[in-house]
């Protein structure tokens, strides 16, 4: 019993236990719907692990949300709620846009200034929003649910605007070559590189079925600057004090205003970041019309909650849901059952994983019940 | 330019011999093989769009398309995926490419760019893509293009003998070479009419810059209706959902596109300008199956092929007027009339017609 | 102990445990119908367990209930009010736009015809209870309009509206003021003279002498002693409720000021309305010398501590320490000037709760050399330091360093912000309300420290609304009233009635007073 107890206080259990619960829900929902819960899970499974190339797609899938995930579970860790990642996105996305196409320097200039511009990007709507914050005391869901908007259609404005569109599509054109990031992209479509490649099927495959890219180690190392940000510099002491304790920290004479504009700031530069390396990382290297949100932001509050705002957490979370929503696609394809089961799952694991919070409490319990029988 | 050009080439070139005039015949050889190696089953897939498969347009059409074509061929397998970022185009044709179906649909030309790598990375595999054409066509890729001009000028002159205030309206998607057919199509068929019944017709056309964006639709419909416009054709998807339901506020007419979308107001839909793409589906599908050679071609479907048209329901314009339609059709058919595609075309259209 | 019924409530033997702690350990409570009985212990030992189990809000895990000598088994509050037990909360439970009478009758009402509420018969019901009993409340009036000692009144008429012969009320007394303190013992005592049982929890020995007759002390779920209140002083109170023998008197010894290194000089600072709520204000401390500043709540305490730590604009007037002005600067450059202060909201301003101690230990020095380089913490010299603080400090539980500060009782949670203070080296100390909710021995620790920093030569600055609290330990005594210091006196040169006059406004004839 009180191993159980202990067990189920582990933060991971209960998210484990959430996972395990958003599955059963989404067995009972296919089951409803005349669809047979044990294909549907197989094929999940298959479409996620079957081929090595299946898995890279995950990753690259999950990549702009573990992004995305970051700046949310940062930005919660300041005591801010960043739901304007979804914006900050868009804008990241069109900036490496406006800059990768019309800029073509060689890969090493190119890349890093049309990342920068993507960040930038980003970080300009995280600071608006911080800024109205600090200044004027707006609050940051008011301001960042407005910026989504303005991110949406200024991404709209770009893509139908004559200097980006391109002709007979509902896209812009996509960035230079030069701005690409996958793994030496021009090699492995050039003859030599094929022919290589073919020596090893899955590496083949890989290579050159998927759009494997950089985007996941800067994820990486993102996750872990920003742990190290948050919990070893003196500057994340400071967001942190901010965000549990504004008037503690003001008292204690850490400047409040300034660290809200910096939270968001940051929180802005990481789902900027995220949309740039969409951009410069995967198929098709453009923007194009939105009617709705992509919902990369709003993936990325989701994975923050899953992860509980750990900045490690974000990077399982992230391949967990990039896992759902890719192998998602094979349910779909291979036993008919709507995409909307898939959405259903994952809606249904981010709350039990909001519920959580029930899990050690009833540790708790069990614990008491335990020493009640001590007794 | 060049990519334009490309598509003008290819919307003349008619190859009609392949395509759905032959389709009756086709499809009875396609039973007898079906029926001759049963076991054989044949998997097709289509991979839908942002639109998504219930978008009331051209992929809930192809996807009406294969499940007639499933129901009356047996041993026929069909699905369809889900694009909800154009990213996802890639990676859902890979997965359909993995899971051994024979024919791949891509709907829409926004899949062009990933048909095509698609195509080359599966050599064995066919694809065929929707309102799509290539400069050169890739060997295994099949394009189906629709002569839209010429359905929209059927409805334009439509417009033109109902309109009362003599001013018509015209929202597009996004300027394209596909919604161009249809514009021109459009302002050509309104000028004939206006010839014919010696006044003057004026056309407003604005884009709405989206084709999923129905507010922004209802918006613009309004805007017109209250302009001055008793009837707007559109050709723009989603956003022609707004159209029509402005129409229905106002009280005027609309046209609908892609599908008889009277459904959605009958009282004020005054047609709509068909674009069969289940049928065409359906047919390049059966093709396929039947071991023909589709690879490297171009369907270009028009009032010839029955790939487009308008439906036969006509309450709301009168026996006359469809029955000069009926007329006009036939002189399309006979080349007679070639309704213009582009602005050019339609500037010598205009003068010829003076 | 009999059960017998000449007693209202007996508790016998009561055992509660949460998990690996015991709340209370085989605890004996007998109350005699028709007395005041006080419960008297540190916070934490027990004694609202103890309320909440009699009240039917936890379940004993072992021991029995007797209520008039018949075994009860009370497993939720209905069962308790149904047997005619009220419980008053320390914080109380009533609906904020509901006027007196509706919340009253809150979930009691009384229905006519229909299900249709009788305001009307409710309200001459309860106008019956506040006449029978002297709680003078406006029926009508809305509870956000009322006072806090309003508010406990109407919470009392709701318990005795549902027909309760035995109050509980916990920790009364923690949110009034002075006077309304005196109210309350004077409505207890017209509650009991009507056959009502009063059973009082707290840890205010002066109130206990003042209200009750028998008093039960709990210490750590341990049952002490149940004495008769007459018979003993506060100093034997205190020590069988702390363990060991408390001073109540501070110890120290003469000051021997120093220099003048602190000095306001005429102060004006507007509060959140845009009044002024400290005017004109000047005073002067020297090192070694604590000035105790004495005052009604609302007075310009807050304001007044607001300005010195820049969290709040001077309009006017200068703060200077050691010679340099730092009014309307940063309350970083406030620190820097070495002015520490133990502010008197400890989890809002004092400390940030989901930080360790060690965190919390270092908010005002992450930044120096000491604990940082190049923007990376040390968090092994922030734990070694805070560890040190801790044994310093005896801040308990020992070692607990790295330990969320919000797991610690407000006592420990006091002594690291004050540990902190002091460690900061301050020439000036200020304290605000430093022992507000504090128990005894927490209580004499703070005040001890205080004397100290004053015998290692800071200057320290004492704000406090308790009287008591200024005299006792303030060797310079001021006196705000109304934003401004009105009269101020060495310590022992000035009586408790002098001063309370001070405070409510009144002036000295005589002109014996000097000039801060």
């Amino acid at each position: 019993m009180k191993l159980t107890a202990k067990i189920l206080k582990k933060p991971i259990a209960s998210t484990l236990i959430a996972v395990f619960f958003g599955f059963i829900v989404a067995a009972v929902i296919l089951l409803v719907a005349g669809y047979h819960p044990g294909q549907a899970f197989s094929a999940l499974f298959h479409g996620i692990f079957a081929r090595p190339k299946y898995i890279s797609n995950v990753i690259i899938k999950a990549t702009p949300i573990i992004l995305t995930g970051l700046s949310v579970a940062f930005a919660f860790q300041t005591g801010l709620f960043n739901i304007g990642a979804e914006g900050q996105y868009i804008a990241g996305a069109v900036s490496a846009v406006l800059v990768g196409v019309k800029l073509n320097l060689p890969p090493l200039l190119q890349i890093p200034a049309v990342v920068l511009a993507g960040v930038l990007g980003g970080t300009l709507f995280g600071w608006v929003v911080g800024y109205l914050k600090a200044k004027f005391g707006i609050h940051e869901v008011i301001t960042s649910i407005m910026l989504n908007w303005i991110g949406l259609y200024l991404s709209n404005f770009v893509v139908a605007s004559s200097a980006y569109h391109m002709p007979n599509s509902t896209s812009s054109y996509p960035v230079n070559e030069s701005s690409f990031t996958m793994l030496l992209p021009n090699w492995k479509t050039s003859d030599a590189g094929m022919a290589a490649l073919k020596q090893h099927k899955w590496l083949y495959d890989v290579m050159l079925k998927t759009d494997v890219n950089f985007g996941f180690l800067i994820a990486v190392l993102m996750a872990a600057f920003i742990w190290y940000l948050l919990y070893r510099s003196t500057k994340g002491y400071e967001l942190r004090a901010v965000g549990f304790n504004r008037d503690a920290a003001e008292f204690a004479g850490i400047n409040v205003n300034r660290n809200i504009v910096d939270a968001m700031v940051i929180a802005g530069a990481l789902s900027g970041l995220a949309g740039a390396l969409a951009i410069t990382g995967t198929a098709p290297h453009s923007i194009s019309t939105l009617a709705a949100f992509e919902n990369n932001g709003f993936n990325g509050l989701s994975v923050a909650l899953i992860a509980g705002s750990s900045p490690v957490g974000c990077i399982f979370a992230g391949l967990l849901f990039g896992g759902l929503l890719y192998g998602g696609q094979s349910v779909q394809q291979d036993v008919g059952a709507p995409t909307e089961i898939i959405n259903i799952m994952i809606g249904t694991i981010v709350f039990f994983v909001a519920l959580t919070k029930v899990i050690p409490v009833l540790a708790e319990k069990l614990e008491k019940r335990g020493a009640a029988h001590v007794q | 330019m060049k990519k334009l050009a490309a598509f003008l080439l290819a919307a003349v070139m008619a190859v009609s011999a392949t395509a759905c005039s032959s389709g009756a015949s086709s499809s009875e050889a396609s039973e007898q093989t079906s029926s001759a190696s049963a076991e054989t089953k044949h998997k097709l897939l289509m991979v839908t769009d942002t639109g998504g498969v219930n978008d009331q347009s051209f992929n809930q059409l192809s996807w009406e398309g294969l499940q007639k074509l499933a129901e009356d061929v047996p041993g026929v397998e069909v699905n369809y995926s889900e694009s909800k970022q154009e990213s996802d185009y890639a990676t859902n044709l890979d997965k359909a490419a993995d899971d051994g179906n024979e024919l791949i649909w891509g709907v829409g030309y926004a899949m062009a760019g990933a048909i095509e790598t698609a195509s080359k990375q599966n050599p064995d595999i066919s694809y065929a893509i929707i309102d799509n054409n290539y400069e050169t066509v890739p060997k295994n890729v099949t394009c189906v293009v629709f002569r839209a001009q010429e359905p929209s000028f059927l409805v334009g002159y439509v417009a033109g003998k109902t309109t009362k205030t003599g001013k018509v309206g015209f929202v597009g998607g996004q300027k394209s070479g596909v919604i161009d057919q249809f514009e021109y199509g459009y302002k050509a068929g309104v000028e004939y009419a206006a010839h014919e019944l010696n006044k003057k017709i004026e056309v407003v056309s604005q884009y709405a810059e989206s084709f999923v964006d129905s507010a922004k639709g209802k918006a613009i419909a309004k805007s017109m209706y209250s302009g001055g416009c008793d009837i707007v054709f559109h050709a723009a998807g989603n956003v022609g959902v707004g159209v029509i339901e402005a129409a229905k506020e106002a009280d005027k007419f609309a046209i609908g596109v892609d599908k008889d979308q009277s459904f959605l107001a009958p009282e004020n839909v005054l047609t709509s300008a068909l674009k069969r793409v289940d049928t065409a589906v359906e047919e390049v599908s059966k093709d396929a199956i039947d071991g023909k050679e589709i690879g490297g071609k171009t369907y270009s479907l028009g009032l010839t092929e029955d790939g487009v048209g308008i439906p036969e329901s006509h309450e709301l314009m009168g026996d006359e007027t469809y029955n000069a339609v009926v007329a006009l059709e036939q002189k399309i058919k006979d080349k007679e009339i070639v309704p213009p595609t582009t602005e050019e075309d339609y500037n010598t259209f205009i003068n010829e017609l003076k | 102990m009999e059960v017998s019924t000449e007693y209202a409530v007996q508790m016998h033997g009561i055992t509660k445990r949460f998990g690996s702690f015991c709340a209370l350990d085989h605890v004996n409570l007998d109350v005699k119908k028709g007395s005041i009985h006080a419960v008297l212990g540190e916070n934490g030992a027990g004694k609202s367990t103890l309320m909440n189990i009699l009240y039917g809000l936890y379940q004993a895990d072992s021991g029995e209930v007797y209520l008039n000598g018949k075994k009860t088994a009370i497993k939720n509050p209905n069962i308790a009010i149904e047997h005619g037990i009220g419980m008053v909360h320390q914080h109380f439970m009533l609906v904020d736009n509901f006027t007196v009478t509706q919340n009253i009758i809150l979930g009691n009402e009384v229905t006519g015809k229909f299900g249709i509420i009788d305001t009307k018969k409710a309200r001459e019901k309860v106008l019956e209870i506040v006449k029978k009993y002297g709680l003078e409340v406006d029926p009508d009036a809305k509870i956000e309009d009322i006072s806090v000692g309003m508010q406990q009144r109407v919470e009392i008429l709701k318990a005795l509206y549902r027909g309760a012969d035995l109050l509980i009320l916990d920790e009364p007394t923690a949110v009034l003021i002075p006077q309304e303190i005196d109210e309350l013992i004077g409505i207890m005592r017209s509650l009991i003279s009507d056959g009502k049982t009063i059973i009082i929890i707290t840890h205010k020995l002066k109130e206990i002498k003042a209200s009750s007759e028998v008093c039960t002390i709990i210490r750590r779920g341990q049952y002490i002693d149940t004495v008769s209140v007459a018979d003993v002083d506060e100093e034997q109170l205190a020590t069988k409720m702390v363990g060991h023998a408390v001073q109540l008197v501070v110890d120290k010894t003469p000051a021997k000021p120093g220099d003048v290194i602190f000095e306001i000089d005429h102060l004006t600072v507007k509060d959140e309305r845009g009044l002024d709520s400290v005017r004109d204000l000047s005073l002067k401390i020297r090192r070694g010398e604590i000035l105790g500043i004495a005052g009604i709540d609302g007075n310009g305490q807050k304001e007044l501590v607001e300005a010195i730590t820049c969290l709040a604009r001077a309009q006017s007037g200068t703060i200077k320490i050691n010679g340099a002005e730092i009014q309307n600067t940063t309350p970083r450059n406030v620190i820097d000037h070495k002015v520490s202060t133990i502010h008197e909201d400890r989890q809002r301003r004092g400390l940030v709760l989901p930080f360790t101690v060690a965190e919390n230990a270092v908010i005002e020095k992450y930044r120096t050399p000491e604990f940082s380089t190049h923007g990376k913490i040390d968090r092994t010299k922030m734990s070694l330091f805070t560890h040190k603080l801790i044994e310093d400090y005896d801040v308990r539980p020992a070692g607990c360093e790295n330990q969320p500060v919000r797991g610690l009782s407000g006592g420990n949670q006091q002594k690291v912000i004050i540990a902190r203070e002091i460690s900061n080296e301050p020439d000036l100390l200020i304290a605000v309300q430093p022992t507000r909710g504090l128990d005894v021995g927490a209580v004499e620790y703070v005040h001890k420290m205080l004397v100290r920093e004053r015998d290692a030569g800071r200057a320290v600055l004492l704000i406090s609304l308790e009287l008591d609290e200024v005299m006792n330990v303030a060797d310079t005594i001021g006196i705000i009233y109304a934003g401004t210091i009105v009269d101020s006196f060495p310590q022992g040169q000035v009586d408790e009635n002098t001063i309370g006059l001070l405070m409510a406004g009144g002036k000295l004839n005589e002109t014996d007073s000097q000039n801060p």
